[in-house]
């Protein structure tokens, strides 16, 4: 008995471990986590799956064993005593009791007999009487329920960790020892993995997933084993018709639903069903659910606008979730990988308004209803976006995401493009104003001026002859500030701010940067305004009146150029059209060994309620023929509710017994 | 000799007879639960599918016998029933009279009825703790009105938060069981009735003061938890929460985790006393055991339909009935150290300090099965994932 409660224990304790490490990850992360040293060791040991793990089944068959051992011991014995009234026991025993009272009566015993069997009937008591050496023992049973609630509990255990062992890989885990099936990992199409990979549709027990574009059908299922993936056969195949996701307005999700049409192999039969979460649907013994969603290969009509000095170069490109292309930048050509789609964003576009500090506020935030109150979230679908990775030369992949439509923050509108070095960090994003057409032309066109060497003389001219126009200033002057703007149109075109920065460190005593830094800003913001305004001549348009939006937009379009120094890419890939395909994550699982866990999961409620809730207790009375009675009663549950019983039993019967006979 | 008579056990003990022998209370709350019940159908009906119509009916009978099992808790329900109903009917389907209506703000609005709760928890710990230590009678019977009180505005504010949640979006309204701060309050009020529940079949109110410790714990959590994350906010319920077994999974589970904890109260309480520490204050080592081992009972009962009903779930909505989930495994671990606790209860009838101590640590173990997963342990149970 110690031995089951240190076997609960043990099992409980290595449990823990799965728990703590993330089970069933890839391989090479738990490299990078353990080293090279601890990683052999730690997969022998079976921690990155250790509810599979070999010792940890042996823990699980040793249970299964010793409890049904436990049964098969005690099972006779208890229904043994569950059908004996232990009419044999002797008066010596019952004075052990801890629960007896001794009593007088003075009715013939006969009729004390008569009276107290019926007392016993009425308190649900069976009983059986039998003639001892001194007299007449009444024996009585209740609750003999208690005991079939342990063979019921027990056999649960037994019959829920067999049907789970089943349901497990255990099977599977043999085929792979004796060499008949070899993991691969899923470097080619389903149709060149040979059978050593694949496992047939009769297959004992499963769980697998099915990847299905819309559109598109499969009867394979992956599973995932060790560091690879097992083909699992369906004897039937899936097609997805269309994958829906519904969104709360919170932009949580609140449906996700694939319409599917399953076609029998070997009869050919179609049947439609549309499988959701939590509302699976089964055939020929597999469950079909809904696991995950991803995209499917949507396909992309990129423009990549150049961001090389002075270009203005547009090349197009259809690209592919999940695909690559080659762009060709000047001379190197840029390897892109586009990782995902998504068509639409929704975004908390409320600006974080800090919350009132002191307590009263706070108290008053906290009462009323619980909805939210409606100012401080402010969900917009901002648009479709989509992310791609860009690998240089040397095989250095930076990671972007760029919003197809110009994004407004702060009253302006922008073209949001990201980028990251790494997973790990965020994307930084640069922002990038958008025109009165709420287009990037102009901001393109502009920048293009800007950065060509060219071009710089001609705009700081203009800027000079506008800035200093009318009243009479020397052309000395207004060539020295043209030269001014010019040098400064150079450094900026090199290198942003950044190359200013430097300039002025080196050339401006201390005390003046603050100065010469903002002169040096709003120069460049005129000269931008001159390219802006030489852009439009060329284009034959008329020029501009400046306002504080055009202002903004000139200052906006200063700051993006300077960031794009940064931005870690000789072009910007912005999302022209987009033609969305998703794909439905089906899970199939086939697990046989269900019906007996879940018969399992019956009796072992049913035992533990009477386990726990029925109390087995056996109440005699001994009548001798001297007219003393023995009232003795036990119980398999030390409670207090037997004490209290047993308090008012005896109470009972002694008033039964002496019955109109008190001496007072 | 009446005496003899009247404690004739035939006449006191002819069962079922007796058992419809009742007070006109019991039979006013009866008809009352019929009578809504059936209006409730008879209204709301073709809005409900087969599972919700079938819940209805057979709440009717369910909490009749509820009611007259337990007369602080016919009360209960028909305090919180009159409360709740104002609630709404002040809301009169507007969400902002909340802000306005004066008896909303600051009485019957889901927030401020459960910072009620709070704030009367806090008060009954107190009264609870002056009874012990003052042996103050009146001062225990305080904590036990504080504490129903609690109760009502806890259940109060369930209710309202309840149709609140409609009234945001008739696809957002759901029962408030399904995110860490409405099990929180769960955990109160069920903790709260489990032991009201002994304090009266054992009728001593000494233990009030240890059980209101955790109770009050969960307080301060649930209060730290609403100020610092806004957790109070009513979510939506992504697709992996919509479904029947969610809403029975849980209530089940929490009346074990409650049980526990009392169990686990009483264990320090016992560990205490028998170190002679409020020795004479408290009540017989022998009573506390039985408690604590009537506690573990129905906690361990319910803490397994709760994990079976768990399987269930787990079974439609992610494909499989058991895949050792952290949440899940930790359920596992609960429930194995209560069954070792039991084995060596009932079979070895092993009494006292190990099992208190093995009592007081289960309590660490459920709590980190509650809590600590959600916050260190990644998996499933992290909701929102799909
Ligand atoms: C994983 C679950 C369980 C395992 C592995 C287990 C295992 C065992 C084992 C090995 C014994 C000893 C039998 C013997 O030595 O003859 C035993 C006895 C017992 N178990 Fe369990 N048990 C489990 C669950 C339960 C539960 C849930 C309960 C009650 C709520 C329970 C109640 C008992 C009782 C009352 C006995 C003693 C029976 C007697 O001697 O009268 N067991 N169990």
């Amino acid at each position: 008995m110690r031995f089951a409660v240190s076997l609960l224990t043990v099992l409980s304790i290595a449990s823990v471990i799965g728990t703590v490490l993330k089970q069933n990850e890839p391989y090479n992360s738990y490299l990078n986590q353990f080293g090279q040293f601890w990683f052999p060791v730690f997969e022998a040991l079976g921690l990155y799956s250790v509810y599979h793990a070999s010792w940890f089944l042996a823990i699980l068959a040793f249970l299964v064993a010793s409890t049904s051992l436990c049964i098969i011991r005690q099972a006779p014995g208890m229904v043994k005593e569950m059908k004996s009234f232990r009419t044999g026991a002797r008066e010596a025993s019952l004075r052990q009791f801890a629960h007896k009272h001794m009593t007088q009566t003075a009715l013939p015993r006969s009729e004390a007999a008569q009276q107290v069997s019926h007392y016993l009937a009425t308190q649900g008591y069976k009983s059986r009487s039998k003639e001892q050496a001194d007299g007449l023992l009444l024996a009585a049973k209740a609750g003999s329920w208690n005991r079939m609630g342990y063979l019921l509990a027990h056999s649960a255990i037994v019959l829920i960790c067999v049907g789970g062992l089943l349901d497990g890989d255990l099977p599977l885990k043999l085929e792979m020892m004796l060499g008949a099936k070899q993991v691969t990992s899923l470097d080619k199409p389903f149709g060149e993995i040979g059978a050593e990979s694949r496992l047939g549709p009769e297959h004992w027990s499963y769980r697998g997933n099915v990847f299905l574009p819309e559109g598109k059908r499969s009867n394979i299922a992956v599973l995932n084993v060790k560091d690879g993936a097992l083909l699992q056969e369906l004897p039937f195949s899936i097609t997805l018709k269309k994958f829906h996701i519904e969104h709360y307005s919170t932009g949580m999700p609140k449906r996700f639903a694939s319409d599917v049409v399953i076609t029998d192999l070997q009869t050919g039969a179609e049947t439609e069903r549309t499988i959701e979460v939590n509302k699976p649907f089964e055939y020929r013994g597999v469950s079909l659910y809904q696991a995950s969603f991803e995209d499917g290969g949507s396909k992309l009509q990129l423009k990549a606008h150049s961001l090389l000095p002075g270009s203005t170069r547009i090349s197009d490109a259809q690209g592919e979730v999940g695909g690559n292309l080659q762009l060709k930048q000047g001379e190197e050509t840029l390897q892109v990988e586009i990782t995902g789609f998504r068509p639409f964003n929704i975004e908390n576009m409320a600006q974080p308004s800090e919350s009132e500090k002191n307590t009263l506020a706070m108290l008053n935030h906290a009462l009323g209803s619980g909805a939210k109150a409606p100012d401080s979230k402010d969900m917009k679908n901002v648009g479709p976006s989509f992310s791609y990775k860009v690998r240089d030369a040397a095989g250095q992949a930076r990671e972007y995401n760029n919003y197809m439509v110009p994004i407004e923050q702060d009253g302006r509108r922008f073209f949001m493009t990201g980028m990251r070095e790494t997973q790990a960090d965020g994307f930084r994003y640069l922002r990038l104003p958008a025109d009165e057409d709420d287009k990037l032309d102009t901001w393109l066109a502009v920048r293009a001026i800007l950065t060509t060497p060219g071009e710089h003389a001609l705009i700081a001219r203009r800027f000079a002859a506008k800035a200093m126009s009318g009243r009479g200033v020397s052309d000395t002057m207004r060539t020295r500030l043209a030269d001014t703007a010019e040098r400064t149109l150079q450094l900026f075109a090199e290198s942003g701010f950044e190359g200013l920065g430097a300039f002025i460190k080196d050339s401006v005593p201390e005390n003046e940067r603050e100065k010469a830094a903002d002169v040096f800003v709003r120069v460049l913001q005129g000269c931008t305004w001159e390219a802006w305004q030489l852009q439009r001549e060329r284009k034959k348009l008329k020029p501009l009146q400046l306002t504080t939006e055009r202002a903004d937009f000139v200052r906006d379009t200063v700051n993006s150029i300077s960031d794009s120094f940064h931005y870690g890419a000789p072009a910007y890939l912005a999302l022209d059209q987009f033609e969305e395909v998703k794909a439905s994550v089906i899970q199939a699982t086939r697990s046989p060994g269900k019906a007996g866990v879940y018969l399992g999961c019956a009796l072992l409620v049913a035992g533990v309620f009477f386990m726990l809730y029925v109390r087995e207790r056996r109440l005699f009375v001994l009548l001798k023929d001297s007219g003393e009675v023995l009232i003795a009663l036990s119980s398999n549950r030390k409670t207090m509710d037997t004490d209290t019983e047993f308090a008012r039993h005896q109470e009972a019967l002694e008033s039964l017994l002496n019955h109109g006979n008190r001496t007072s | 000799m009446e005496i003899a008579q009247a404690k004739n056990p035939a006449v006191a003990s002819s069962g079922n007879a007796s058992y419809f022998k009742r007070s006109p209370l019991d039979w006013l709350a009866a008809v009352l639960l019929i009578g809504g019940g059936l209006f409730a159908f008879d209204r709301y009906a073709h809005f409900m599918d087969g599972y919700e119509q079938a819940i209805l009916i057979a709440a009717i009978p369910t909490f009749i016998a509820l009611a007259w099992a337990w007369g602080g808790l016919r009360n209960l329900l028909a305090g919180a029933a009159v409360l709740a109903l104002a609630g709404i009917a002040l809301y009169d389907a507007d969400l902002a009279r909340a802000e306005q209506a004066f008896f909303l703000k600051y009485f019957l609005s889901s927030q401020t009825a459960i910072g009620w709760m709070c704030f009367l928890f806090f008060l009954s710990t107190a009264a609870y703790w002056l009874g012990l230590l003052a042996r103050s009678d009146f001062a225990e019977k305080t904590g036990m009105a504080l504490s129903w009180a609690a109760v009502l505005m806890g259940t109060t504010g369930m209710l309202v938060r309840w149709y609140e949640s409609y009234l945001i979006g008739t696809d957002i309204g759901h029962i408030p069981i399904s995110n860490l701060y409405e099990v929180f309050v769960l955990f109160c009020l069920i903790t709260a009735l489990l032991y009201l529940h002994y304090e009266r079949r054992y009728n001593t109110r000494k233990l009030g003061a240890f059980v209101l410790i955790v109770i009050s714990a969960a307080v301060a959590f649930t209060l730290w938890y609403s100020f610092s994350r806004d957790a109070h906010e009513i979510q939506p319920l992504v697709p992996a929460l919509q479904s029947y077994w969610m809403k029975i999974h849980v209530p089940a589970n929490f009346i074990g985790y409650g049980a526990f904890s009392l169990a686990a109260m009483i264990g320090v309480a016992w560990l205490l006393a028998e170190r002679g520490i409020l020795a004479t204050r408290l009540p017989a080592l022998a009573v506390m055991e039985d408690v604590m081992y009537k506690a573990i009972a129905i906690g361990f009962a319910f803490f397994t339909v709760a994990t079976i009903l768990g399987a269930l779930w787990a079974a439609e909505a992610w494909g499989t009935y058991w895949q050792w989930d952290p949440k899940e495994t930790w359920a596992l671990i609960v429930w194995l150290n209560y069954a070792a606790w039991l084995h060596l209860r009932l079979t070895k009838g092993l009494r006292g300090a190990i099992l208190s101590w093995w009592a007081v640590i289960g309590l660490l173990v459920t709590t980190f099965a509650f809590l600590g997963v959600n916050m260190f342990l990644s998996g499933l149970h992290s909701y929102g994932a799909l």
